[in-house]
């Protein structure tokens, strides 16, 4: 890819929401628009670095975005679809701009991201949707990143856009007894979108690690929209405390090298730093939430040397508020890691036997207790957990780690496993 | 998610005759509905791949040490009945979904369209770890 290029693909995402706002907020039917502004930043990516950029590069995307949409409307097929389109917009939807708000669209990617993480949809349809809408790549590029064909990912992208129309969804902000909800529906689906990249970095699947970088990008937007919300900030502090471990977090061969073996002079020190001044600044303003917490113990590792000289007790303690808020049996199994961390392995076996009845058959279960057993000296009940665990994941390079790690242990006079 | 449908040779659970013994009518009828299924997972943004595989008188079985010359068998096997026919390969939101997509599957219409009630197995395929191994 030549320079010119990679500057206009640069561009154009910047751009994309943007356009996508102002033809929005025009038309007062965001699910057209949205195609429109698609094949406008299709239309550039061929056109600018041959004819040069245009001196207003919004204006001309709005512009040939907004020709389009009239095209589309003067079509006599597409005529129809618009006097189903405009009964169920009319109902809802101003079609100007809402008072408060310019045509220049400040908010636009703020609307957008709400829009798209509407809670109507399921996270995967919101994920590509946010991901067109407001990261502005193409659906060629997210079938790709989601390895699905390019004909089904568009599908589920106008499937989740005629979705968003039934619901009615008006192209303005939430009202403001709402916002506080939805912006939850919203966090949530850019932590899923920063996990999908981030679960499958490195190895073959290494493409997909982009997502995590596409995760990290559209928080920094959400940031920017909403500087003084602190479980936004906390959000965008837990991904790049967790991305600044990425070069450590794989072998040579994709391979899965956990936290405690890691070799730390390979995280990234300038990411880290941006984390920890993130999540301080956010702490401070006194208003603790779950992505702010995760990421209060993202920055103790991230600070710590070495794995045994970690402040286990802190994460402990932060491990102990995040199960009490939110009573996920999964938060109760790194909680017993720290516990066993803190007070020894049978400190966190004990912790773990309360969670049995609800947690007994998870794969990450019996992988903890294979931890801990370990950690207590026994091999063979150990290596037991190990197998179990390794049977019960879908996840493959989970599935190696796991199968090394029984390997790798005294044989079992347990026995039961294969 | 990802769920593998996979459908084998072996006995579908309603008694109706193999497909060769069927009327050209009902053996268009049948293609025509994985054709329409395969278009609704399509449309629903759901389909991965959707194949189907020659018969078990083309397989061959190949077995190697890596460095000799491999053993290559001939089919149809005596265990051809296990062998695999077809698949679909679906992303889907949960396992429910992929359930209710290979009950569809399996009610394929047969002889004068009565269901064939073909066994689908369902198989997650393997996908990266969790981010907080």
């Amino acid at each position: 890819m030549t320079a010119g290029a990679t500057t206009t693909e640069g561009l154009l995402r910047e751009l994309a929401p943007r356009a996508l706002g102002a033809v929005a907020r025009r038309s007062g039917d965001f699910a057209a628009a949205e195609d429109a502004v698609q094949e406008a930043l299709l239309a550039a990516a061929t056109r600018w670095p041959a004819d040069g950029t245009p001196d207003n590069p919004l204006g001309w995307l709005i512009r040939v975005a907004a020709r389009r949409l009239t095209d589309e409307y003067r079509s006599e097929e597409a005529r129809r679809r618009r006097e189903v389109l405009a009964a169920s917009w009319s109902l809802t939807a101003p079609a100007g701009p809402a008072p408060g708000e310019d045509d220049t669209g400040r908010d636009d990617s703020l609307i957008l991201m709400f829009m798209c993480c509407h809670p109507s949809l399921t996270p995967g349809s919101a994920i590509p949707l946010t991901l067109r809408a407001v990261g502005g790549l193409t659906t060629r590029e997210i079938a790709a990143a989601f390895l699905v064909p390019e004909p089904t990912m568009a599908q589920r992208v106008s499937r989740a856009k005629a979705t968003l129309k039934a619901s009615g969804e008006p192209f303005t902000l939430p009202p403001p007894d709402q916002r506080a909800g939805r912006l939850r529906s919203v966090l949530h689906v850019l932590y899923l979108l920063f996990n999908e990249g981030y679960a499958s970095s490195g190895g073959p699947d290494l493409a997909r690690s982009d997502l995590s970088g596409e995760a990290i990008r559209l928080a920094r937007g959400l940031h920017a929209s909403l500087p003084a919300d602190p479980e936004v900030t906390g959000l965008l502090a837990l991904m790049v405390l967790t991305d600044a471990r990425r070069p450590a977090r794989t072998g040579p061969g994709g391979e899965l090298i956990p936290l405690a073996v890691q070799d730390r002079s390979r995280w990234d020190r300038a990411l880290i730093t941006e984390g920890i001044t993130l999540i301080t600044g956010a702490l401070r303003q006194g208003q603790p939430g779950e992505y702010q917490i995760q990421a209060a113990i993202a920055a103790v590792h991230d600070q710590a040397p070495s794995h045994a000289g970690t402040d286990w007790a802190q994460i402990l303690s932060l491990y102990g508020w995040l199960e009490r808020r939110t009573g996920n049996p999964m938060v109760t199994l790194n909680r017993a890691v720290a516990e066993a961390m803190v007070a020894g392995p049978a400190a966190g076996l004990a912790r773990l036997e309360g969670v049995r009845a609800r947690l007994g058959g998870h794969h990450r279960f019996h992988a903890v207790r294979g931890h801990l057993l370990e950690m207590a000296g026994d091999g063979a009940g150990a290596a037991s957990e190990f197998r179990a665990a390794a049977a019960g994941t879908a996840n493959l390079r989970e599935r190696h780690y796991l199968t090394a790690k029984a390997a790798s242990l005294p044989p079992g006079r347990t026995g039961d496993a294969g | 998610m990802r769920f593998m449908l996979l459908q084998n040779y072996g006995p579908v659970e309603s008694d109706c005759p193999p497909m060769p013994e069927w009327s050209p009518a009902d053996i268009k009828a049948h293609i025509d509905f994985q054709h329409a299924l395969n278009s609704e997972l399509l449309e629903r943004g759901e389909l991965v791949d959707a194949q189907g595989l020659a018969g078990p008188e083309q397989a061959r079985r190949v077995v190697s040490d890596g460095t000799g010359a491999p053993v290559i068998t001939d089919g149809p096997f005596p265990e051809a009945k296990e062998l695999l026919a077809g698949y679909r390969l679906v992303d889907v939101d949960t396992p429910a979904r992929a359930i209710e997509i290979a009950a569809q599957a399996s009610a394929a219409p047969g002889p004068d369209g009565m269901p064939i009630r073909q066994p689908i197995e369902v198989r997650q395929v393997l996908s990266a770890p969790d981010p907080e191994l």
